[in-house]
């Protein structure tokens, strides 16, 4: 992970603020205005993960015994959730503020450290939030989609929000600093072996995976973002 | 005399014809409220034999894509428009297009989307539920949205679909479009499709199609 001095950050996330309001485009996708760029990202993307990440992630799967598999889920999970109770609170989303407050104590507590998701045996449903969910929830446009090296698809606004993210990962403060990147190399494995089905799955079903993948992560996110159950569903189906 | 035939006839003949004639209405009419079902009640049903056949059928478990698929066929797609969808996806390039091109792209993004849902059918586990949790419109609306949700694991899946009222669908409802985790299928479709029209027109989207298909099924 990069190290960097405060007024880089803050420069990278002045930049990338900008770039939330840039909506010119020259034909093709407005949602997607860097998309020659975007797509040549992806394809990087995709080379690591076929040479590196997706064979790492497959001997994981298959040699890492189950019960330390949920294990490890679980406690990355729960570190999350911390975050989530946060941005939830932020959101002023009393319901699932607390249902993920509740897993996060349980899990922490009776859960050993998190090791064990007691909070989803007692029926605690999890609310994942993060900081760019926050901001779009109270009226920040996503701005244009970009596919980060690495860290996939994005968007100028959640990109952004990515710097305070990782502030609010609890992970981020463990040291020595070994142990901690053996750590997010660990979380990096086991959230790639969770997709590993889905992937098989977009090869099978997209005609062209930049695009539906795009397309899909869109949609999501608008729908993570947006206030309560999906009402205007309408303004989707015109949008697309 | 005639007159006299008919004045005794009339009276009785008029009360068994209106006999008739109710019983007729109520048989045609039965049925049809029978089926008629309210479109939350009409997709938790669909839901729950679905979820029950999640459970049960050892296809299910071996994640055999053949069985699967004729799962979904036998099952899923006899509530489905699969002609409304085709024709979504498609967009304007539909109308101009042949009845027998028409044809052969229903059938292959039928063999496409089967594979989809049989495949994420597969990855379902026995603990989960599908809860509906209401729809948007009123009962006598001819379209409505129906929600959803996927529960048991950590987190709940939103599911949604988009129904129209049609009496001669076996549950009074046929499915147009569903939505999972906030993504409408047929809408993520029809920039896949626009794509291969503008590069290769119509008879390139069915080739495409095929060829996918074809790669599939060898798996």
């Amino acid at each position: 992970m990069l190290r960097l001095t405060s007024t880089l950050r803050l420069c990278l996330a002045a930049l990338l603020l900008a770039l939330v309001g840039c909506a010119s485009t020259s034909g093709g996708n407005p949602l997607d205005p860097f998309e020659a760029t975007n797509r040549k990202i992806d394809a990087f993307n995709e080379s690591v993960d076929q040479a590196v990440l997706k064979p790492v992630a497959k001997s994981y799967q298959d040699y890492t015994p189950n019960l330390l598999q949920t294990t490890v889920k679980n406690f990355f999970g729960n570190l999350r959730d911390m975050w989530s109770v946060v941005n939830n609170g932020l959101q002023l989303k009393p319901k699932e503020t607390v249902e993920t407050g509740a897993r996060v104590v349980v899990n922490s507590t009776i859960g050993l450290y998190g090791l064990i998701d007691v909070g989803t045996h007692m029926g605690l449903q999890r609310h994942t939030a993060d900081f760019g969910q926050t901001l779009g929830y109270w009226g920040m446009p996503a701005g244009p989609y970009v596919v980060l090296p690495l860290l996939g698809p994005s968007t100028a606004r959640d990109t952004a929000a990515l710097l305070v993210d990782r502030h609010g990962d609890p992970w981020g403060q463990i040291n020595p600093v070994a142990s901690r990147n053996q750590g997010i190399a660990l979380r990096l494995v086991d959230k790639r072996a969770q997709f590993l089905g889905m992937d098989d799955r977009l090869n099978e079903v997209a005609l062209d995976k930049y695009s539906f993948v795009r397309d899909a992560y869109l949609q999501k996110r608008r729908a993570e973002v947006r206030r309560g159950p999906p009402s205007d569903v309408d303004e989707l189906e015109e949008k697309q | 005399m005639f007159h006299q035939r008919i004045a005794i006839l009339t009276p009785w003949f008029h009360r068994v014809i209106n006999t008739w004639l109710w019983v007729a209405v109520a048989a045609i009419g039965l049925p049809a409220h029978a089926s008629q079902q309210a479109p939350d009640a009409f997709m938790q049903q669909l839901s729950n034999e679905l979820m029950e056949v999640v459970r049960k059928d050892p296809a299910v478990k071996s994640g055999d894509m053949q069985k699967l698929a004729n799962l979904v066929d036998t099952r899923v797609l006899p509530n489905v428009n699969f002609q409304r969808m085709t024709a979504s996806a498609v967009g304007p390039a539909w109308r101009k297009a042949t009845p027998e091109q028409q044809k052969r792209l229903q059938e292959e993004f039928k063999m496409l989307l089967v594979r989809s849902y049989a495949g994420a059918l597969s990855q379902a586990k026995d603990t989960q539920t599908i809860v509906v949790k209401g729809f948007k419109g009123s009962a006598e609306d001819n379209e409505v949205v129906v929600r959803s949700e996927i529960r048991g694991g950590n987190e709940p899946i939103p599911l949604d679909y988009r129904l129209e009222k049609n009496p001669d669908a076996p549950g009074g409802w046929l499915i147009y479009n569903f939505n999972i985790l906030g993504v409408w299928l047929v809408d993520n479709y029809r920039t896949q499709f626009s794509q291969e029209i503008n590069a290769k027109g119509v008879d390139g989207l069915i080739a495409t199609l095929a060829e996918r298909n074809k790669s599939n099924s060898r798996k």
